[in-house]
């Protein structure tokens, strides 16, 4: 039988799926155990037991100096920073994809533009950002901002251009003026593509967040891992880290059913 | 026709896990790092002449000099192992490698900042008082950190009085031209610049805790014992450069000169970053400072500060649980447990003459 026509079973596809994970544990043990072995003090690869620690100790006691529970607040602080973000610039990326991708006379100066603005760096203009924005709440969102919106109005402004010319000769037709047209035709067409298209930046905007925490704050997940890093709390920085891929994931999944569930006609028209 | 797929993979990870290097006691090359820094720029100038290849090749080995970009990187990449010495300020060598268990030594304790470092506050005729109820935007647990806190101490306000905002070293000159930004803490050049702003005021700087905030070059401790030569090369190259630095010279300003370059500055300007760094110019000096009594007492502070911050470790129970050792064989801290050492040995030797 060809390689390319072998299927694993469920149990196989099961083991499959857990071996490169058990693996990649395999290799990270070992080498915990062999740095403790020479230097019971290591704090490059710290063990199971350290870890666990210093999650009770960042997570489920109270912060000596401020009172509070820290892996909470930073949790908190973090998920707060990311959904006001990802919120502005979803529906500033809605508006302007809209705008871009249907009417013509917008689209001449927007569309342009909008390929210029995604292609700068965010990080690159962060002084210019904080001049204008202070070094408060605000200049963390404006970067997540700034740096997400550009990608997820050029992602709708051609998903709104796909829409088939039929669909919106027949919309006139019937009568619809334009702002009916955009209303009724291409804003339900384009949301549950907003939802994809937010899995799709959530990495970048958790990268925004995390450089925008490091730069200048008082709490935050990416402030604590930049904080500790001085020194070398690998045991508190491989929890968090674990902890924010699994809220991004989650994050990702949550946004996947919410597609399902709220536009179970979009993946049905496509299969 | 599954399994031996299953097993080969298994196979590969288990040969991939067995192979990982494991280390070797005898060598002859060595790799130290150092990062931009007046104080530390002699290591730039001794790496471009040859100096430092001249003294490793008298004792028959290879020292290589790396400039990295990131300090505490720097240090991180010294306590995983990768350098056998590095450049730090005497807290971060007792907060990172030495809590972290690798035991240090320093080898050539070069300078202590005498003005480097400094608080400034936006305002004209404003006093340490003032900072009371303030953001004070500084690299959190670094250098400015201890030294926002002494400053404090000199006027009986406490930690709790202000409210601390981390911000990066290299954004912290942008950062204080922002309206929300009142004061800061930082280290030259960025203080300089910062101090030149009209209508601030510095508050205070570490020329009132002289002798305080130490920069050094950290070495191995089990590499220097069992490679005396690296100590005696890189103490070699060092204070030749040191020498030229201060000879007035043609050749000495031509060395200054490509240390203004390196660092990114002019002459003039790392003349002024210099006159604010107490740089020892002879063995002599950099041994009477580490002979003297008040070293192991600034320590003692030291390791109060990064033990109230949380900087020892979990395991700390107080400010004493790393051990430290002094010249004279006095120690600090816990005996058993010895991990930050100021070995005047490799100095006296320069002293002698024996080098």
């Amino acid at each position: 039988m060809h390689l390319i026509n072998r299927h694993p079973d469920r149990p196989t596809r099961l083991l499959l799926v857990i071996l490169p994970f058990a693996l990649l544990l395999c290799a990270y043990f070992f080498g915990s155990a062999q740095r403790l072995a020479d230097n019971p003090n290591d704090k490059l690869l710290p063990s199971a037991v350290q870890m666990t620690d210093a999650v009770k100790r960042m997570a489920f006691s109270e912060d000596k100096r401020s009172g509070g529970y820290v892996l909470w607040q930073d949790t908190a602080s973090s998920l707060r920073r990311l959904a006001i973000g990802l919120g502005v610039s979803a529906v500033v990326g809605l508006c302007l994809g809209i705008a871009a991708g249907t009417l013509p006379l917008f689209g001449a100066p927007l569309s342009p533009l909008l390929v210029v603005l995604s292609m700068v760096p965010p990080l690159a203009i962060l002084p210019i950002l904080f001049i204008v924005f202070g070094l408060g709440e605000l200049s963390k969102v404006m970067l997540i901002v700034i740096g997400i919106t550009p990608i997820l109005a050029r992602d709708l402004e051609q998903r709104a251009r796909e829409i088939p010319v039929e669909l919106l000769i027949k919309a006139q037709t019937l009568g619809a003026s334009t702002w009916a047209l955009i209303l009724r035709v291409v804003l339900p067409q384009l949301l549950p593509r907003l939802l994809i298209s937010l899995r799709l930046v959530l990495g970048s905007a958790w990268l925004f967040l995390i450089a925008a925490e490091a730069i200048a704050s008082e709490d935050g997940l990416g402030y604590r891992i930049f904080l500790v890093r001085r020194y070398l709390a690998m045991d508190v920085i491989l929890p968090y880290v674990v902890w924010i891929t699994l809220l991004a994931w989650l994050m990702d999944w949550g946004l996947k059913q919410l597609t399902r569930r709220a536009f179970p006609w979009y993946e049905g028209a496509r299969s | 026709m599954r399994k031996p797929l299953l097993s080969a993979l298994l196979a590969a990870g288990i040969a991939l896990l067995v192979s990982l290097p494991s280390n070797a006691a005898a060598k002859t090359d060595f790799n130290v790092c150092w990062t931009i820094y007046a104080g530390w720029m002699p290591w730039e100038y001794a790496q471009a002449q040859g100096i430092v290849d001249k003294w490793a090749k008298k004792y028959g080995i290879h020292i290589k000099v790396t400039q990295l970009n990131d300090y505490v990187e720097s240090i991180n990449q010294y306590t995983a192992g990768q350098f056998d010495g590095c450049t730090m300020t005497n807290m971060d060598a007792l907060t990172i490698p030495a809590a972290g268990g690798v035991d240090s030594t320093a080898l050539l304790v070069s300078d202590f900042s005498n003005g480097n470092d400094g608080i400034v506050i936006k305002g004209n005729g404003k006093t340490v008082a003032d900072l009371k109820g303030m953001n004070v935007n500084l690299v959190e647990l670094s250098v400015s950190h201890y030294l926002l806190a002494r400053a404090l101490d000199s006027v009986d306000l406490q930690e709790k009085d202000l409210k601390v905002i981390n911000t990066s070293d290299a954004d912290i000159s942008a950062a204080f031209n922002t309206d929300a930004v009142q004061a800061v803490t930082t280290w030259n050049p960025m203080l300089a610049d910062i101090k030149a702003k009209p209508g601030v005021t510095e508050v205070f700087d570490s020329s009132k805790i002289p002798g305080e905030i130490i920069d050094m070059m950290v070495v191995n401790t089990q590499t220097l014992k069992d490679n005396p030569a690296l100590g005696k090369a890189l103490t070699g190259a060092w204070f030749e450069v040191v020498a030229l630095m201060g000879s007035q010279s043609a050749a000495g300003e031509a060395a200054l000169e490509h240390m203004a370059k390196a660092s990114g500055t002019d002459l003039a300007g790392f003349k002024a970053q210099l006159a604010t760094t107490q740089l020892f110019r002879t063995p002599q000096q950099m041994l009477d400072f580490v002979n003297s009594p008040e070293l192991p007492k600034t320590m003692d502070k030291v390791s109060g500060f990064s033990f109230e911050h949380g900087l020892l470790g979990q395991a700390a129970k107080d400010s004493s649980a790393i051990g430290m050792r002094f010249a004279h064989e006095v120690t600090r801290g816990d005996k058993g447990n010895l991990k930050l050492r100021f070995d005047p040995g490799y100095v006296q030797m320069a002293v002698d003459g024996k080098l």
